[in-house]
């Protein structure tokens, strides 16, 4: 550690990109909503574990809706990638493109997501797989459309030319959030749809 | 420009981190003293054998609320409040990283506590003690809305206890004086740091749990109901992976708080500062990893019984570190035996008591016959008021005088703390030997001759007089308020950086933003610890362009950027009412108020987070 | 302004000593004696594993208070400052001496073996416990209910498959088998005197097993909070030698003698009528199976699940009015008259 103060002035005022206070707390709120999921995922474990076979539904999930809307969430997260970027360098109507572009699909996800559960045999009533199927995947959406609202909110502050080069903590925050929803989409995916056909 | 509004205004948009803090503090200790009021209303019950004072479900309702309401309600807000106040202040900051989030996080623990003890006024309080079980918890045994009450407020919780927890994991991170590396921080901040971490992982998993019973109770899931393929044991897993974790959550500031006031008394720096932290941390790692010790009898396999009493065993050394860091200062040190510092001796050997009755139940087939009886109480008590308790008095008579200016009686603390010592010890060591006695733990009334009696009447006597202590302590507190001895800056002449300010301090805490060149800014030149160069309480960056703040990186505190704090704002205040609101509505099934409590936070949100120019979160358009 | 306690040390001292004598030492012996559901003194055969354990958990944890505490105190009285003087204008001094690290090393280091050996220690228990010696003479079915258990005796033999309830004989000197299942919500099966808890969990069947090494009667209790009588949730179990135990079981096995006519009868018929949809009695109309089997009531020592003793008092108190007795109970307060609940009463009486 070194030990003395390099008061090197000008310092950059107000949050600036990551180093925005924001940021870091943004990462402590996806640190603790990862939990969440990983304890939905935990309990989902536990009665596989307890069960067997036996517990899981009849035919077993499938991926043709699912599979589908895993590559349209992964692309809205490079699409937000790419806004980013723009919005990092100051280019406020690409990163509104791109901004938008990932709403869209996002709104879109939501979309399949609701015909998967309406294709579903089972309700969250039925059983305890029904229970916990509709929680996680629940869950997540609450998750998604939360996402949707920060995006339509970073869509609207960049019309309206809220940001630059150097003011654009927002747009770098609610992005981190995004690709979150979106990584824990691909774990929920995994867990639910992939691992009961690998054995 | 730091200063509030003044009256109700103020009141209710104030952002500023000392304002928070005692606001804390105060709230927790009306919850303690509520608590403790059910607790002395349980003795009275069970003073005698057969008494018939309260109907089984009033006990039941109040052993209930006294678990709730001392775990929940005080333990960890307590400790919230000392960090609130003092984070800034040690870490020679001016506000926490997220002021109006701290504000919110107070809002919601109190309308959160509010929520909860609304079902004790109306006679419908939890019933089920403070872990619940199901499927007792459920709705085919358990109709009435005591535990929606529950289950409802133990989420909106834990929405409090995590930003609470962001806050300060950001502010420890981000907002130190420059200079203040990573090894240079006062203890108490590495406490508040690991349980906050702790809680970020912690929380969720109850969060999830009470998500989980309560829509069971309402909507015919089947996540614990033992037909469709629930599981009773799911929630002890899920409760348990949170709250024994949460048990070191509500003691580690309070021995952060205690390494570094013990040493202000013994005159010399506390022995083995690195190591004191890494058995902090250690501790709320290992934490996470013996939650299965609350489930001995459950009936799991042998080799799953076997880690985690290893575990759990293991988890005593990292205590023992703490332990004998402190006996070690004590030693080597000259103590000055204040009321602070016998608070503080009281608490080391309190928390061994507590701790070795806790390895007691760590070894399996003596915890089945232990778990669930007095035994068990007794242990939890002697934690809970051995390590957070006598830590908080302690703690008080010595931050006190900053915050308000004043001293405490010495004299009157004196008499606070020997009674409390004493009384602690007479209402709760026989416990452990009810427990050998067989007493179980949870029953409203005993037969006379399982041969309980006397030593009930014992502890009922002790409980009396420990209230007695507390009171006293009370009555210092209001003593001081009206005419204490005026404290001064720095009345123990104590080396870290909250002394360096006025007691109690300006609005803005520091002038000046400190530079910092040692662990002790204020002994350091009579430790001569000084090969860093000297600390700058004077001469530092002024930052008076606005309300600003400097930001400085993780791990070696070099300044990185000046920030700009929020003023005050009415939006967490407002924002925790529609929530309670939104609550509320779930409570009684009227998902229209449900919703509208919800648009209103989402409204509140926006408002909240909208970039202001003045905070550098948008570009200044160019006039 | 300096600050100057006018505190004198005596009070400190006399105050000190003061847990000493409180502590209370004797009430510990004389209690246990008469402490039927101690665990400290043991009658089965885990406790001859666990038992020692706890006493010498119990006597290390002692010792380590006891050696903390003199550390703190001695330590504390040594070199306290020569009088408590705080400087709120002035200083006072401060110094680093060295040295303290190596108390944390020794002191971390004894703790860690001590630690180590308690480990071993348990864990050896452990594994001394986890089955019985033999194979168990018996198996019994628990099932725990709120807020009694219903206790049967298994057997290939359909004729001795036996139902009774809250008392459990068992014979002396032989493992004993318990299947441990839940109606309702979790209890926890604990006779200290003979073992440790095992929890009743719905859709869970745990096993427990115990053998007494002494004939006695010893009593147990639910240990899992399962609601409002909780508290009043008791078991018995009479531990006999063989012979008795197989005259006792033989009894059991046998139907209710009843009578055909006169005031038993007519007890009997308003037994039937007004308790037997939630109780049974072998060889009458009775066959409810939401309360205890009575088929021997007059056999056992206590009644309410070993709230009450067994005596004609307690009896008619508790028919006609179970709700003072267990508020919350399952068994409701019916309106029974006088003379019907001296009929049935008199019919409870027979069953031997
Ligand atoms: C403040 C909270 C707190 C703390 C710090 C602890 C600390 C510990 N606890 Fe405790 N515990 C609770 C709060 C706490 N506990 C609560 C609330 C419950 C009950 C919940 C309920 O059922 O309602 C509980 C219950 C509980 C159980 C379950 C009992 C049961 O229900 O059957 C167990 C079992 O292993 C346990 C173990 C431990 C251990 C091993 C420690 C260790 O961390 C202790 C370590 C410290 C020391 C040992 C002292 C210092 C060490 C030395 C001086 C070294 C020398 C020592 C030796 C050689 C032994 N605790
Ligand atoms: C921080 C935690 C904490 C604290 C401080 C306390 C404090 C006390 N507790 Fe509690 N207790 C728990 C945490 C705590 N408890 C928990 C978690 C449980 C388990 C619950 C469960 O099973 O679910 C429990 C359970 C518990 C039981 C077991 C109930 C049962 O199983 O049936 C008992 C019984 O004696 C008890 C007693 C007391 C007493 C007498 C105090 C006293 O220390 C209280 C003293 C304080 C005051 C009295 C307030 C201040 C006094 C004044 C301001 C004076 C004015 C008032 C008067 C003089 C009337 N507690
Ligand atoms: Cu059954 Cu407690
Ligand atoms: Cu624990």
């Amino acid at each position: 550690m070194s030990d003395t103060v390099h008061l090197q002035a000008p310092l950059p005022t107000g949050s600036v990109g990551k180093l925005a206070n924001g940021w870091f707390g943004m990462i402590a709120l996806v640190a603790t909503e990862g939990a969440l999921f990983a304890y939905l995922l935990f309990s989902y474990f536990y009665f596989d574990v307890q069960y067997g076979r036996s517990w899981l539904p009849d035919p077993l999930p499938a991926f043709r809706l699912s599979g589908p809307n895993t590559a349209i969430l992964v692309v809205s997260s490079l699409t937000m990638v790419w806004a980013e970027r723009a919005a990092r360098r100051g280019a406020n109507g690409r990163a509104a493109l791109g901004i938008a572009l990932s709403f869209v699909l996002g709104l879109v996800f939501v979309g399949i997501q609701l015909m998967e559960w309406k294709d579903k045999t089972f309700n969250y009533a039925s059983s305890s797989y029904g229970s916990l199927y509709f929680l996680i995947t629940g869950f997540h959406m609450a998750h998604v459309v939360a996402g949707l609202l920060v995006l339509a909110a970073l869509l609207a502050w960049t019309l309206l030319g809220y940001f630059d080069a150097r003011r654009h903590a927002p747009v770098s925050i609610g992005a981190l959030y995004w690709h979150f929803v979106d990584v824990v989409w691909l774990c929920v995916f995994f867990s639910l749809y992939v691992t009961p056909h690998l054995r | 420009m730091w200063e509030s509004k003044p009256g109700l205004r103020g009141f209710l948009s104030s952002v500023d981190h000392k304002e928070i803090g005692i606001r804390y503090l105060v709230t927790a200790f009306g919850f303690l003293i509520v608590g403790g009021v059910e607790a002395l209303i349980m003795r009275v019950q069970l003073a005698r054998p057969n008494q018939a004072l309260l109907t089984p479900e009033q006990y039941d309702q109040l052993f209930s609320m006294h678990g709730i309401t001392m775990i929940f309600l005080y333990a960890l807000p307590v400790l919230s409040g000392f960090s609130n106040y003092l984070f800034p202040l040690v870490l020679g900051a001016r506000d926490m990283a997220f002021p109006r989030l701290n504000a919110y996080s107070y809002w919601i623990y109190l309308a959160s506590g509010i929520f909860m003890y609304a079902s004790l006024v109306m006679g419908l309080a939890p019933n089920d003690g403070w872990f619940s079980y199901v499927p007792y918890a459920l709705k085919a045994y358990n109709p009435g809305p005591n535990l929606d009450f529950y289950a409802l407020g133990m989420v909106f919780y834990g929405i409090s206890t995590t930003v609470g927890s962001v806050n300060f994991v950001v502010t420890f991170l981000r907002m130190r004086a420059p200079g203040m590396s990573i090894n240079r921080v006062p203890i108490l901040t590495w406490g508040t740091l690991t349980a906050s971490v702790g809680n970020l992982f912690a929380v969720p998993s109850v969060s999830l749990a009470f998500l989980m019973m309560w829509t069971d109770r309402q909507f015919g899931t089947h996540f614990f109901t033992q037909d469709s393929g629930g599981q009773p044991l799911l929630w002890q897993h899920l409760f348990w992976m949170f709250a024994h974790p949460w048990v070191y959550v509500v003691v580690l500031p309070a021995m952060g708080l205690v390494s570094d006031a013990l040493p202000f008394f013994c005159r010399r720096p506390l022995v083995g500062y690195t190591v004191v932290v890494l058995a902090t941390v250690t501790t709320m790692v290992l934490g996470f990893g013996v939650w299965l010790h609350h489930m001995f009898a459950t009936g799991l396999p042998f080799i799953a019984l076997s880690f985690f009493s290893a575990a759990s065993f293991v988890i005593t050394i990292p205590s023992a570190v703490a332990v004998f860091a402190w006996i070690a200062t004590i030693w080597t040190g000259r103590p000055v035996i204040t009321t602070a510092f016998l608070f503080f001796a009281g608490f080391i050997a309190m928390f061994v008591v507590g701790g070795v009755s806790g390895v007691m139940t760590a070894a399996v087939p003596v915890d089945r016959q232990l778990t669930d009886t007095y035994f068990v109480v007794a242990h939890i008590h002697y934690v809970l008021i051995g390590i957070n308790l006598f830590a908080v008095m302690g703690a008080l008579y010595v931050w006190l005088p900053k915050m308000t200016g004043r001293l405490l009686s010495e004299r009157l603390g004196r008499w606070n703390f020997w009674t409390v010592l004493i009384g602690f010890n007479l209402g709760f060591f026989p416990m452990h030997i009810l427990g050998l006695m067989g007493m179980p733990r949870r029953v409203y009334t005993y037969e006379a001759d399982l041969g309980w009696g006397t030593l009930n009447l014992v502890t009922s006597a002790g409980s009396f007089l420990l209230a007695i202590g507390i009171l006293l302590l009370l009555v210092n507190i209001a003593m001081s308020l009206s005419n204490g001895v005026p404290a001064g800056d720095n009345p123990w002449d104590a080396p870290t950086l909250e002394w360096a300010t006025p007691s109690p301090p300006p609005p803005y805490n520091f002038p000046v933003v400190p530079m910092v060149a040692s662990r002790h800014p204020l002994w350091e030149e009579r430790l001569g610890e000084t090969e860093a160069g000297h600390s700058e309480l004077l001469r530092g960056p002024l930052l008076a362009d606005g309300k600003e703040a400097l930001a400085t990186s993780g791990l070696d505190a070099q300044p990185e950027a000046i920030l700009k704090m929020p003023e005050d704002s009415y939006a967490p205040f407002v924002v925790t009412l529609a929530m309670s609101v939104g609550f509320t509505g779930l409570l009684l099934h009227e998902w229209w108020v449900a919703g509208a409590g919800g648009l209103g936070v989402l409204a509140g949100a926006l408002v909240w987070l909208w970039p202001e120019a003045s905070l550098g979160q948008k570009a200044e358009r160019e006039a | 302004m300096p600050l100057r306690p006018r505190t004198r040390w005596t009070m400190d001292r006399i105050a000190l000593a003061a847990p000493a004598v409180v502590l209370p030492r004797h009430a510990l012996a004389a209690g246990l004696a008469d402490a039927p559901m101690n665990y400290v003194v043991t009658h089965g055969l885990q406790g001859r594993a666990v038992t020692p354990l706890l006493w010498g958990l119990g006597a290390i944890s002692v010792a380590v208070v006891v050696i903390i505490s003199l550390l703190v105190v001695v330590g504390t009285l040594r070199r306290r400052a020569p009088r408590m003087h705080l400087p709120s204008d002035g200083q006072m001094p401060v110094e680093r001496p060295e040295g303290g690290l190596s108390w944390i090393a020794i002191g971390v280091g004894v703790s860690t073996v001590v630690l180590l050996g308690m480990m071993g220690w348990t864990a050896t228990t452990m594994a001394r416990i986890a089955r019985p010696p033999t194979q168990p003479a018996l198996t019994i079915d628990i099932r725990a209910q709120q807020w009694w258990w219903a206790v049967r005796y298994e057997s290939g033999d359909p004729t001795r498959i036996l139902d009774t309830a809250n008392e459990i004989h068992i014979p002396v000197g032989k493992p004993v088998e318990f299947k441990l299942e839940s109606r309702d919500v979790i209890h926890s099966f604990w006779v200290p005197a003979l073992g440790g808890k095992t929890d009743v969990i719905p859709g869970q069947t745990n096993m427990a097993w115990l053998q007494a090494e002494r004939p006695g009667v010893y009593r147990g209790q639910c240990a899992e909070y399962c609601g409002q009588q909780h508290g009043h949730m008791g078991l018995v179990i009479v531990a006999e030698p063989p012979d008795q135990f197989e005259a006792w079981m033989a009894n059991q096995l046998a139907s209710a003698k009843t009578a055909d006519n006169g005031p038993v009868r007519a007890g009997q018929d308003d037994f039937v009528q007004r308790c037997g949809i939630c109780h049974a009695v072998r060889g009458t109309l009775a066959h409810g199976v939401l309360g205890p089997d009575l088929t021997h009531l007059m056999s056992r020592g206590s009644i309410a699940a070993a709230t009450l003793p067994n005596r004609v008092a307690y009896l008619s108190g508790w028919i006609a009015n179970p709700q003072t007795i267990k508020p919350g109970a399952r068994m409701p307060t019916l309106d029974i008259s006088g003379p019907e609940l001296a009929r049935i009463r008199g019919f409870l009486e027979t069953l031997k």
